[in-house]
């Protein structure tokens, strides 16, 4: 058995900048990018609610900074990474139990979960605005 | 000098932790909570963006709001800790900056889930 002190020069195996983009690994890299700003958001969304328990005072301070056009940004963004989030889950699910892993149905599903959660969160934020909210 | 100790010896401790079903299912169960919580929180989200307080408060505080909230907040921070801890494992590989991330991720995970629910419980309890 060889006991080399430091392992053998191996290859290694090309990293992202190599590879033609394609929807399905953009689709890939968007499902962990939503999943780490949703965890970062979760501070947003506690500071909310602890301003909502704080009193009208604080509360409205933050309610100043949500009103802004970043702020309504976020918001906008926020809730559509939640939704694409959960629509990149729904895709998981489906390969957790061994199907959809031909070509077609990947491309297909990649497809359908970036149109679903656009035209969801479009579809909940026109069902608010039209119900007053903003 | 001659290394008396069996190749077996040497791996043992350096594989599996033997976790990795419970990480896969966690996951999985907090994902199926999740879909109809975050359902709600994005409806929510978007009726009450630009309402004042009165208006925030009574519903937060309403007991079907504040159990989904709860819910929501247990599910998606366990959710989100097995998230980043698979993101930091992928990525972070020295051994003492692992680890301290790996701390730093459920710290986080446990402070925002508390403040959270806290907020939750003075609301249910009329602010």
């Amino acid at each position: 058995m060889a006991h080399s002190k430091s392992p053998a020069a191996r290859p290694l195996s090309p990293h992202l900048q190599i590879y033609q983009p394609m929807l399905t690994m953009m689709l890939s890299i968007m499902h962990r990018l939503t999943g780490a700003a949703l965890y970062f958001g979760s501070l947003l969304l506690a500071w909310w609610l602890i301003a909502a328990a704080s009193g009208p005072e604080y509360f409205a301070l933050v309610n100043g900074y949500a009103g802004t056009l970043i702020g309504k940004l976020v918001l906008f963004g926020y809730t559509w990474a939640l939704i694409h989030h959960m629509f990149g889950g729904f895709r998981h699910f489906l390969w957790d139990t061994g199907r959809g892993f031909d070509l077609s149905m990947v491309e297909l599903m990649a497809r359908a979960s970036l149109i679903g959660s656009l035209g969801l969160t479009v579809a909940i934020w026109a069902i608010a605005l039209t119900a007053g909210a903003l | 000098m001659a290394d008396m100790r069996t190749p077996l010896n040497k791996v043992r401790g350096l594989g599996s932790a033997r976790e990795g079903v419970d990480h896969f299912w966690r996951q999985r169960v907090t994902a199926l909570a999740n879909i109809p919580l975050t359902l709600f929180l994005a409806v929510t989200i978007a009726l009450l963006a630009g309402k004042d307080h009165a208006a925030v408060a009574a519903y937060l505080g309403s007991p079907l709001a504040a159990i989904a909230f709860a819910a929501l907040i247990l599910s998606a921070t366990i959710h989100m800790r097995l998230g980043m801890q698979t993101i930091i494992e992928d990525y972070v590989h020295g051994e003492a900056a692992k680890i301290i991330s790996l701390i730093a991720n459920t710290f986080f995970a446990i402070f925002v889930g508390l403040a959270s629910l806290l907020a939750i419980v003075k609301l249910s309890l009329g602010g």
